[in-house]
């Protein structure tokens, strides 16, 4: 089984090398947001961290509509010419990050952005990599991988048909 | 040709007569009830067991749209429609384009109809040229062409004089009325009954006083000049009233209703369904009760189909758009059945309310299976049931709120003036 | 959860406030607080709609409804397309039907359709095949849904729960789509107390039964009030009898700071537009500070995105797979 705590602290500890970067945390709704909280902290940053809702992005939205609970996205400083770091819990199929990119690009045109990831597990379809990565688990398709949280934090495995 | 009709049940609403037994038709008229007249030889002879077999049916009311809409419906059409509904005798109100205004309008229908082999139309003549509600017609003449009354239709005469003046001149030729009962000031906005659903749909609404008011008017001419009126299509509770205290009164009054205003109500317009934009409109279920009642009672005289048949595009249009009206000649028969098993009117009644009592307030010699009388016949089958769809009718308007709808009772055959006119199709 | 089971109709088309419960009111208005951070960005543009066709058909003439739809669709990175048309030349030459049908050929994937005859809507509803989708954004008197939400969204931001709110509606109701759209919505979403408040002859018949109380004496009308919603005096449509004089009218039912005053301190003053000034409201009341009447204008397009978003995502679901 996985240790939360244990990818957490991988990936602060992967994170470090980015620190004289000053680097501006974004995490995605809703799993995303926890990891870049502990990060934030971790790193003892003291800007305040973005957050993302990805949902107007989502390249399904035609076929699984909108939810109805969307998050604002909430970015508190100016991203032009920064370093990013974002941050997931769980990469899967690269669609959510290419969407929060997509995002981010119509609020600002950063320096750079790297991927943070607590957990990543195969299935990728689009040619997205992490930085930064917690642990990394295979999986079989019809399994899902689900972040739980805020406090604590903890893994849950689910057959798809859950 | 000679016809023998073994073995049905015969009912004769005007001569209370209801029993299993034979009618003999010879030269067009009805020679024999019970017992063939003499040397009678039938040329055909039609089973009807299982069939009631009564007078054919008087419509008080029926648009065929010929002259001016062709395309809703045709003398050709719409005679033949009434036919299968088993009606045999029509009235049409004047309101066709050109009016039937004259002598020659009027013998035109009746003709046409005739040489068609359709039912036979009764028309209506125009009380006023045109239409125009100013210039008194030429009733006389209409009425010697065969008009069995005069009416302006669903023009309204707004002035008072205008209306007294022709009720007076109507009076002394002793003919009868048609009255439309639709104030139009209060009527003329409006496309259903003004209550609950109306408010709900944001349209605007017909009051119930639109009828009343014109009633009353109406009343006290008809009772000021001594004309004997008829009160086309009422609508409401408080119409049946006035109408019902009118006959206590001593004046020469009849009233009908569209026999689908005993069905539905405001509510039926639910979400827009304009098959059920009416004139006069759908108004709520204690109006319908009402009516209902009021023809038990024999305030309503008569009940009619008010056949008013449209094109598909007529009704697909936004709702006050939407032309009014229901196409109802083969619906009339079921309709009026129906009143029986719901249990508002015995079957001799119902059947008198499309027979008998038009034939009386008419006065015209139809309606009954009397022996000596035209054979206008028509042998249904009251176990059938049968769903009306616009390709099954014969009418050529494609509205109804009743297509789709179960109906119980079914025209067999319509004998017009001793004739098969009608024979339904395929094996009994 | 999906937008609530009403019915399907309600999902594929928005055509009426009337049948939408409290719940899937609340859950667009939710969907709506999040679209007003879209227009508060940088860039005011998701690409949800990306690629779609709305048409904006118009049959009746409207500046700001049809601006904020098409600001709505816009922002949602939509192709909107404008036919401003007059019923008259419908009338004349290609059904109502016949104008949809030809354009619906045009592979539009949505229409906004606002119409002077009640019922308008439902039937361009009924008509279009299963993948295209209608909103109502106005019909005669029937409806105009999207502004009745905007309103509601409007008053929860400022007033929060409908159960303890006391509404009153003043005006033309009778001529009034708004007024019946916000009274289906009031009472959906359960609000202690929805009045309607004009002259007789400007209350529609049975008002009663739409779950309101009538009111002709204005000062008992707004006693209390928390909200005050101003319908507009639409002189287009009066026929002539139904009130003497914009003058006498005014005497009676305008909105003015003193009557204004008989309402709960607090209360929030509400307008659809486009207003009268000193006809059915006094200027210093449409721009005193309990007046919400600009933000009800900024808040339409967010509400109106999220109405939009709802039906081109075909049906709203809860699965997010990363």
């Amino acid at each position: 089984m996985i240790d939360v705590e244990e990818a957490l602290a991988r990936v602060i500890d992967g994170a470090r090398s980015f620190r004289e970067r000053k680097p501006v945390l974004i995490g995605i709704h809703t799993g995303g947001v926890w990891i870049a909280e502990r990060l934030h902290k971790g790193l003892g940053l003291v800007e305040p961290l973005g957050t993302l809702d990805i949902s107007f992005y989502r390249d399904d939205f035609s076929r699984v509509g909108i939810h109805p609970q969307v998050k604002t996205s909430h970015l508190p400083i100016p991203l032009d010419g920064r370093h990013i770091i974002l941050v997931d819990d769980v990469l899967h199929t690269g669609r959510t990050i290419r969407a929060a990119m997509n995002e981010i690009f119509d609020f600002a045109r950063p320096a750079s952005i790297a991927l943070a990831v607590l957990i990543v597990r195969d299935g990728r379809e689009l040619p997205v990599q992490p930085d930064i990565a917690g642990v990394a688990i295979s999986l079989k398709p019809w399994q899902h991988i689900k972040l739980t949280g805020p406090d604590p934090l903890g893994i849950r495995i689910m057959e798809k048909s859950e | 040709m000679n016809i023998a009709i073994v073995g049905g049940r015969v009912i004769d609403p005007a001569h209370d007569v209801d029993a299993t037994t034979s009618l003999f038709v010879r030269d067009g008229i009805i020679a024999g009830l019970g017992e063939a007249p003499s040397g009678f030889m039938p040329e055909r002879t039609i089973n009807a067991d299982g069939l009631v077999v009564c007078p054919g049916l008087i419509d008080l009311r029926a648009r065929l749209r010929e002259p001016g809409c062709e395309h809703k419906g045709t003398v050709e059409t719409e005679t033949r429609a009434a036919l299968a509904g088993g009606i045999t005798q029509l009235c049409c109100p004047p309101d066709t384009n050109p009016a039937i205004d004259t002598a020659v309008a009027a013998q035109w229908l009746i003709d046409r109809a005739r040489s068609l082999g359709g039912a036979h139309i009764r028309p209506i003549g125009a009380l006023t040229r045109g239409l125009n509600a100013t210039h008194l017609a030429d009733m006389h003449a209409l009425h010697k062409a065969g008009c069995v009354g005069v009416g302006n239709g669903l023009m309204p005469i707004k002035d008072t004089a205008v209306l007294r003046h022709a009720l007076e001149y109507a009076a002394g030729l002793g003919l009868l009325v048609f009255l439309t009962p639709e104030d139009p000031w209060l009527s003329q906005a409006g496309v259903m009954h003004e209550g609950r659903m109306a408010t709900r749909l944001g349209l605007a609404g017909i009051p119930e006083s639109a009828e009343t008011i014109e009633i009353s008017r109406a009343l006290m001419l008809i009772e000021e000049t001594g004309v004997r009126a008829h009160f086309c299509g009422i609508s409401s509770a408080r119409s049946a009233a006035l109408v019902a205290e009118a006959k206590r009164r001593g004046a020469m009054v009849t009233a009908d209703t569209p026999i689908h205003q005993l069905y539905v109500t405001e509510d039926d317009v639910g979400i827009f369904d304009t098959n059920y934009r009416l004139r006069p409109p759908a108004r709520t279920a204690a109006d319908r009760d009402a009516l209902r009642a009021a023809l038990a009672t024999g305030t309503i005289d008569a009940v009619c189909s008010d056949h008013q048949p449209h094109e598909a595009d007529a009704k697909e249009r936004p709702f006050s758009d939407a032309e009014p009206g229901i196409a109802g000649l083969e619906t009339l028969l079921p309709l009026t059945l129906r009143l029986v098993e719901l249990g508002i009117v015995p079957l001799t009644t119902a059947l008198a309310a499309v027979t008998a009592r038009p034939a009386a307030l008419l006065g015209i010699p139809a309606g009954t299976l009397a022996v000596g009388r035209c054979a206008d016949i028509c042998l249904y089958d009251p176990r059938t049931e049968w769903t009306p769809t616009p390709a099954s009718v014969h009418t050529r308007g494609c509205n109804s709120p009743f297509f789709g709808t179960t109906m119980r009772g079914q025209v067999a055959m319509t004998l017009h003036e001793g004739r098969i006119a009608y024979e339904r199709p395929g094996p009994r | 959860m999906a937008i609530e089971p009403d019915n399907a109709y309600h999902l594929r088309h928005f055509l009426t406030t009337e049948d939408l419960s409290g719940g899937a009111i609340g859950e667009i208005l939710d969907t709506a607080e999040s679209f007003i951070s879209v227009g508060e960005r940088e860039i005011k543009k998701v690409p949800l709609l990306r690629g779609k066709t709305i048409v904006n058909l118009f049959f009746e003439a409207s500046t700001r409804t049809r601006t904020t739809f098409e600001i709505a669709g816009k922002r949602l990175s939509a192709d909107i397309i404008n036919i401003n048309t007059s019923v008259s030349s419908t009338q004349k030459g290609e059904s109502l039907l016949d104008t949809v049908r030809n354009l619906e050929a045009m592979h539009t994937d949505l229409f906004v359709v606002r119409h002077p005859l009640s019922g308008a809507a439902d039937l361009i509803a009924r008509s279009v095949p299963k993948h295209v989708h209608v909103v109502n954004a106005g019909d005669g008197r029937h409806a105009h849904p999207t502004q009745g939400l905007l309103d509601m969204f409007t008053i929860r931001r400022y007033k929060g729960d409908f159960r303890r709110l006391t509404v009153a509606i003043v005006g033309d109701v009778l001529h009034s789509r708004v007024a019946r759209s916000q009274i289906h919505a009031l009472t959906a979403l359960g609000t202690k107390e929805v009045r309607v408040v004009g002259p007789r002859s400007l209350l529609p018949a049975a008002v009663e039964s739409l779950g309101v109380s009538a009111h002709t004496d204005m000062e008992t009308g707004l006693a209390g009030a928390d909200v005050v919603i101003m319908l507009r005096l639409q002189f287009e449509r009066m026929s002539g009898a139904l009130i003497p004089s914009a003058g006498e009218y005014f005497s009676l039912y305008g909105l003015t700071r003193e009557r204004l005053a008989r309402a709960d301190k607090d209360a929030i003053v509400m307008h659809p537009g486009p207003m009268n000034r000193g006809l059915e409201i006094a200027s210093d009341v449409a721009d005193g500070p309990q007046s919400v009447i600009l933000p009800q204008v900024t808040n339409g397009i967010a509400v109106r995105m999220a109405i939009l978003a709802r039906l081109a995502g075909a049906s709203a679901g809860e699965g997010r797979t990363s």
